[in-house]
């Protein structure tokens, strides 16, 4: 039951449930969209979406689809961690990605390590390789690489660099600028280093998550691995899957090819992406888990809307725990899951997720 | 989750199309012009490609793997091999793999 007396049932940004009137649903969907019309400086939806995002947000189904016709493609960042870690379920990675393809129909997987994050690799990467080209010889799907450039891990006491975190707050600004640079150049070197291993052992792509984690540095180091990667091995699928709905200027002054980073919306996020030579971009927003799923869905929709507007790449909408508009919990309720799906390839007209 | 967003929103994988026009999308071609070229080198139509009864008989006619196996029919690498000359692309497993048999 989806509605009782003049309420819907719907979520709010935490998972939990509430009921909500249509009229109090369309002035989230508007507040949402407003949000990012202000602080993205996106185009805004047009009426027809609004009303559309509401008939999605108050269908009678629990769960809801997209139109015959309107299917995108699926990606899964981190996607062997999920049944194999997550769920504790006792099976190798290369029996997570078979159950993928034959038994849940993924369009795409993507092999990982439990440490999903590019300087954690390089201890292993050759076990990775040798992991990588069993599942090659046993899936049909595409099968990806992926980790995060997470430089965070490149700062004392994990790393070589001063923590800048730590720098910033002490005034130390010069000291905190150079530990950032540093730590980039050896990201970007590392994430060089594994990228071409898991190529040559014939990854289908190499998927960067979580891009600018730790703002403009951890941007610059993935982006400019990319750039190197997609020329050395023009057959790599490169995707690219920021951490926020904008680069935060942890050093405010990075630029690629010319373009500062800092302070980067999702369409001019999804430029750089095209400048490094990803093939797609992994756009996210992100959910605050006090709004309503109308709010937070909407808000997600108007960047992807307009992130598709100006892309020359394809758009794979992050819907994961707490982006897209899914709410903030370990296992999001289908209700809200699905309906973030529809209204990203129906309204916001994305490739994929 | 990801079989809510499978469900919801997904082509289906080797279900359907889903593997076929996913590669040409981290290709870098857009889900239209993605769907429009694998339909056009599978020889049916762009809503066929999301139909499970109409690409079961294409992927089988065609041996590039179904969800259900079957004796003597192609799998991993064999399917993907035939797959990237049907599309007409270079997957780099199946390069890999040919340069393994010296057949690269």
């Amino acid at each position: 039951m989806n509605k009782k007396d003049e309420l819907y049932f719907t979520r709010l940004g935490d998972g939990s449930a509430t009921w909500m009137s249509k009229e109090e649903i369309r002035e989230d969907v508007l507040r949402g969209m407003e949000d990012a019309v202000d602080k993205g400086k996106t185009q805004p939806l047009d009426a027809g979406d609004i009303e559309h995002l509401v008939d999605i947000l108050t269908a009678a189904e629990k769960n809801v689809s997209v139109e015959r016709g309107n299917e995108g493609v699926c990606t899964f960042d981190a996607g062997t961690l999920k049944l194999t870690v997550r769920a504790g379920l006792p099976v190798d990675r290369v029996t997570a990605l078979s159950i993928h393809e034959r038994a849940i129909c993924s369009d795409t997987m993507e092999l990982c390590n439990t440490d999903y994050s590019y300087k954690a690799l390089k201890n292993i990467v050759q076990e990775e390789a040798m992991a990588m080209e069993q599942a090659q010889l046993n899936c049909i799907i595409p099968i990806l690489y992926g980790a995060m450039p997470n430089l965070g891990l490149y700062t004392k006491p994990d790393g070589p660099y001063e923590n800048w975190a730590e720098l910033l707050p002490n005034g130390k600004i010069q000291e905190a600028l150079a530990a950032q640079e540093q730590a980039s150049e050896q990201s970007k070197k590392d994430m060089i280093f594994v990228g071409s291993i898991m190529a040559e052992a014939g990854a289908c792509g190499l998927q960067f998550d979580t891009v600018g984690a730790s703002g403009d540095a951890d941007a610059l180091a993935a982006f400019e691995a990319a750039s190197v990667l997609s020329q050395k091995y023009p057959d790599l699928a490169i995707t690219m899957g920021m951490a926020n709905e904008f680069h935060l200027g942890m050093h405010g002054r990075l630029k690629f090819q010319g373009e500062r980073l800092a302070g980067q919306y999702p369409a001019k996020q999804v430029k750089t992406a095209e400048a490094a030579g990803a093939g797609s971009f992994g756009l996210v927003v992100n959910t605050n888990s006090s709004r309503s799923l109308a709010w937070n869905l909407s808000r997600s929709v108007t960047y992807t809307k307009d992130t598709v507007r100006v892309a020359g790449i394809p758009v794979l909408v992050n819907a994961g725990m707490g982006v897209g508009g899914i709410p903030l919990t370990n296992t999001s309720p289908t209700d809200a899951t699905t309906r973030v799906a529809k209204a990203h390839l129906e309204i916001g007209k994305a490739d994929g997720l | 989750m990801a079989i809510s967003h499978e469900i919801a929103a997904g082509m289906g994988g080797i279900r359907t199309a889903g593997d076929l026009v996913a590669r040409m999308v981290l290709k870098g071609m857009k889900l239209n012009q993605a769907k429009e070229y694998v339909a056009q080198k599978l020889g049916c139509q762009v809503i066929d490609l999301s139909d499970s009864a109409k690409m079961k008989e294409i992927r089988e006619s065609l041996d590039i793997g179904t969800t259900l196996d079957r004796k003597h029919a192609a799998n991993g690498i064999a399917a993907k091999m035939k797959i990237a000359e049907i599309l007409d692309i270079r997957i780099p497993s199946v390069e890999l793999f040919k340069k393994k048999l010296g057949k690269a």
